[in-house]
């Protein structure tokens, strides 16, 4: 899709020290570097390569992809927060083009 | 020699036990909703992860379309200034059923029309706006938003009065042999139903899920493009997106699937 478009869920509030689960999904893609167009040639590659997630400025989650990662790629993980803050997920592909969401959650 | 040929025959009756095992399993699971009578979606077929990701609204792909769908459902565009929602309000209340019903007929083209027709339809008439094109991101978006409002409701179409000699052309077309392979679509989805087909299990073909993502094709897709493919594996030559055959075999197909729940958007391999 043109317009890359992040989603993302997770708890609006939860108990301190709690282990809980955030998903997200980002529309794209993909593009493998593997595949060729109709005249032969190779379709360059373009993936996003790399998904961070801060928590109050500190990362808590970070990956690097490969081109095996399917289009419009899952990811799911598991965190603990001991205080209130604010989730900053970025997404940088290979053009070196961000995406970015924010998700604020209350610790209580 | 001697033990290598009984070791062929101990593999197909392996085979032969294992297939008629698969099958009295497949029979003894209740599918529930996604059952109805002999009709099994194809649900019901997919592996274990793809049911889990339909199941999941979120991890579901198609929310990306979903989402878009309801932004083009508000925005205004065209001459005629006008958004969908200026004329059907609310989707969740006007779309509702929609895919349950169609394609139906329609008087003035003096033929049938599914649903990607009919907003092309409004697009022209009422919004004055450009057509979408059959298979990009915003008919998918918007066909997928429109036809999910209907979302469990059983398939329902009509097939009687003024619809009824396009059902026979759709139904004639089901049956019909072709392609080089020489093959109809009831040679696979309703004789083989559940066998292989190299490594694919095919399903009874039911089109309750369309616009679905497969994960095949790594994006949404509308049931011509299936019907274009399956065309295609039979070495047949495809017809075009949104062709009358298509839209009579769409109707058939529809038919044949009644009583199965509007799955719309659901995830296959």
């Amino acid at each position: 899709m043109a317009k890359s478009k992040p989603r993302v869920k997770v708890p609006k509030s939860v108990k301190k020290g709690e282990v809980f689960q955030v998903k997200t999904l980002i529309s794209h893609k993909m593009e493998s570097g593997q595949r060729k167009n109709k005249k032969g040639k190779k379709i360059p590659r373009m993936i996003i390569n790399k998904f961070i997630c801060t928590y109050n400025g500190t990362v808590v989650f970070e990956s690097d992809w490969h081109p095996a990662i399917s289009a419009n790629p899952y990811m799911a993980f598991y965190i603990r927060a001991e205080k209130s803050g604010t989730l900053v997920f970025k997404w940088t592909d290979d053009r070196g083009q961000t995406y970015e969401k924010m998700a604020s959650i209350t610790v209580n | 020699m001697g033990v290598k040929r009984y070791f062929g025959l101990f593999v197909v009756l392996a085979v032969v036990a294992g297939a008629s095992l698969y099958g009295f399993a497949a029979k003894a699971k209740d599918w529930g909703k996604y059952q109805s009578g002999e009709l099994r979606s194809g649900y019901t077929y997919a592996s274990k992860e793809t049911r889990a990701m339909q199941d999941d609204d979120f991890a579901n792909p198609s929310s990306i379309w979903m989402d878009q769908g309801e932004e083009l459902w508000l925005k205004a565009q065209g001459k005629a200034g006008k958004s969908c929602a200026s004329c059907h309000d609310d989707a969740a209340q006007s779309m509702k059923g929609v895919a349950t019903r169609y394609p139906v007929f329609d008087k003035s083209l003096g033929k049938l029309k599914n649903v990607e027709q009919q907003i092309n339809i409004c697009r022209k008439q009422r919004m004055e706006a450009k057509p979408f094109k059959w298979e990009s991101n915003k008919m998918l978006a918007m066909t997928v938003y429109v036809k999910g409002q209907s979302r469990d409701m059983p398939v329902n179409v009509k097939i009687n009065g003024p619809a009824a000699p396009f059902f026979e052309k759709g139904k004639a077309q089901y049956f019909q042999r072709r392609g080089q392979l020489n093959l109809a679509c009831k040679h696979c989805h309703e004789d083989n139903a559940g066998n292989l087909a190299r490594a694919n299990l095919l399903s009874q073909g039911h089109s309750n899920g369309f616009p679905l993502y497969r994960l095949a094709w790594q994006r949404l897709g509308s049931l011509h493009r299936r019907f274009r493919g399956c065309d295609k594996n039979i070495r047949a030559r495809p017809y075009g997106y949104g062709s009358d055959e298509y839209v009579n075999l769409e109707l058939y197909l529809a038919a044949r699937g009644r009583g199965l729940p509007v799955e719309t958007p659901a995830v296959r391999n």
